[in-house]
């Protein structure tokens, strides 16, 4: 089947903010402080509204009467186009920030690009989301230095999220035939050219967190085309059972 | 800090022993409706009678994110996922301002949670119940978000000030909470039989215990009447729980779903409903702590408070870093 690389692009974004959006509120409750909750909370509220509209769009575009919730909650694992750093588990502080912080610091530089392109569907909702997205890079960033330059325990925490994570990073950057073919539609940005703007942010908070950059890893990739972790699977289980268990149901 | 500079010839209230002119005084500015502010004089038995109410208040705020928190990375649509985080996020920002309202009587926030953590300060039972389906959600904002607003609203009004603006703040949000859960109800019951059905067992499972809320019967609250006289009560527990149950039943009505009580009905005289006999053992037993959640909840907390330590630990190091290095 061929895809459309207009929809698959809406779809992809949606899915970054979907999952990282759901994860985020898992914090719910559970957080450091309660200031630190709210702050997750509201990171959590701005990428599930950034889902919503790109699902809507995919959803427009694709003009098969699926709508934002049809695609969040009736597509299986294979179906879902998210990167796979977004999906890692929260884990404790550290790792959450830094999976924020990698991911921000990412769309950030995205949606700065693609508040550009020619197809205002996307421009629009990139240039309103730019503020939100700022505003996460920065939080994150400050929790970041603010963690690597602490304690020692906080530090080593630091190192460890870093450890993992960093491997998934090269994933953001990738470009497959689809996303070219959503440059030359108007809709996608060049991805792999936000790279040294991304390592110059990057090694900027490193050296002010006191972290040492982590060597290259070996990449772990497939989000983009359903092949994902197990972790995935067990958070679509959670977030979609209601509808699935109802699917005639309105709510 | 008053007692020290006692002159003696100065006539003491006989219980308290407080200087009487400072005490009467004290009376008649909250006769008269005004705002007592944190650096006015007040009965030592004023400050931690409401120390006690504000932080139980905000401790309840808290406590109260975890029922519904129990659904947001279940909630059937996107819309509501995000409304419901959204909810969530307003109870804890309810329980950071009536937080700083306690502080300036002198409380410290470490102090009150402390107190939280330890069980000796209590918090709104009904967050001890269960929240077993997706209409409990429905249910908690349209019956327990309604019940606070009929204890918050007055309070907008009472005596102490820091108190009674927190609360306006409070009560803007919360109206808007038991609006989410009333369409929430509203969409159940238009639905299909198994979502009418959740419906209506969210409502037999939350109807009692939300009229448990307005706390014991007038008869059985000792406080009342000095609270009353303080302003940090407006109404009573029995008058507030009988507006709830007229405000509500007619909202049942409106979704087609039946109120788990045989005893009510319409009476034309009292222009009220009379409503049956509610059961305090139980209440008391949830109170005690022998709740479904109790456990679970402040376990919750407790487990959230000490995974963040290096958390907290982590920003203070950072913190006194900069400031070195500022100094330098
Ligand atoms: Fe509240
Ligand atoms: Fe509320």
């Amino acid at each position: 089947m061929r895809q459309d690389p207009i929809m698959q692009s809406a779809l992809r974004l949606g899915d970054d903010a979907l999952i990282l959006g759901q994860r985020l509120s898992e914090w719910c409750g559970h957080a450091p402080t309660i200031e630190v909750d709210l702050s997750l909370a509201n990171l959590g509220l701005d990428l599930i509204g950034q889902a919503m509209h790109f699902l809507g769009l995919a959803g427009d575009i694709e003009g098969q009467g699926r709508d934002a919730d049809t695609l969040a909650f009736f597509r299986t694992d294979l179906d879902f186009t998210n990167c796979l750093l977004v999906e890692q588990p929260n884990g404790d502080f550290a790792q959450t920030m830094t999976r924020q912080w990698l991911y921000s610091t990412y769309q950030q530089l995205l949606f700065e690009a693609m508040a550009g392109v020619e197809d205002a569907r996307f421009a629009e909702v990139a240039d309103k989301a730019l503020k939100e997205v700022r505003y996460h890079a920065e939080l994150s960033a400050d929790w970041v230095i603010r963690l690597g330059d602490g304690t020692d325990v906080s530090h080593q925490k630091m190192v460890d999220a870093l450890g993992w994570l960093w491997r998934f990073v090269p994933e953001l950057f990738q470009m497959d035939e689809l996303d070219s073919l959503a440059v030359e539609a108007g809709v996608g940005v060049d991805k792999a050219a936000l790279r040294p703007a991304y390592d110059a942010a990057i090694n900027a908070v490193f050296e002010e967190a006191k972290l040492t950059r982590p060597d290259d890893q070996r990449t772990l990739t497939g989000g983009r085309h359903g092949h994902h972790s197990e972790h995935l699977g067990h958070l679509l289980a959670t977030m979609q059972h209601i509808p699935r268990s109802h699917p005639d149901a309105r709510w | 800090m008053y007692t020290t500079e006692l002159d003696k010839s100065r006539p003491v209230d006989l219980q308290t022993g407080e200087p009487k002119d400072l005490v009467d005084a004290f009376e008649a500015r909250v006769a008269a409706d005004e705002f007592i502010e944190p650096k006015d004089w007040m009965p030592e038995a004023y400050r931690k009678t409401l120390i006690r109410q504000i932080s139980q208040h905000a401790h309840s705020e808290i406590i109260g994110m975890y029922p519904e928190g129990n659904w947001i990375t279940r909630a059937p649509s996107l819309q509501r996922k995000a409304i419901l985080l959204a909810k969530v996020q307003d109870e804890g920002g309810h329980g950071l301002y009536l937080y700083c309202a306690a502080e300036t009587l002198g409380a410290s926030r470490d102090e009150m949670v402390d107190a939280l953590h330890s069980g000796k300060a209590k918090y709104s039972t009904i967050f001890n119940y269960p929240t077993l389906t997706w209409a409990d959600i429905g249910a908690i904002g349209w019956l327990v978000d309604g019940a606070a607003i009929m204890n918050q609203v007055p309070l907008q009004r009472t005596s102490y000030g820091p108190y009674a603006r927190a609360m306006v703040r409070v009560c803007k949000e919360e109206s808007f909470h038991q609006r989410q859960g009333y369409s929430i109800m509203l969409a159940l019951a238009e639905g299909t039989d198994a979502q009418r059905r959740m419906a209506q067992d969210a409502l037999n499972r939350w109807w009692w215990p939300s009229l448990m809320m307005f706390g014991p019967p007038d008869d059985a609250s000792p406080n009342t009447e000095r609270s009353m006289r303080w302003r940090i009560k407006r109404e009573t527990n029995d008058e507030l729980r009988q507006k709830f149950v007229d405000a509500t039943v007619p909202q049942a009505e409106l979704l087609g779903l039946s109120i788990p009580d045989p005893d009510l009905t319409w009476n034309e005289t009292r222009g009220a409903y009379d409503f049956g006999d509610i059961d305090w053992s139980e209440f008391y037993a949830v109170v005690k702590g022998e709740g479904m959640c109790a456990k679970e909840r402040i376990t919750a907390r407790k487990k959230a408070w000490d995974d963040g330590a290096w958390v907290r630990e982590a920003a203070d190091a950072y913190e006194a870093k900069k400031q070195a290095r500022n100094v330098a």
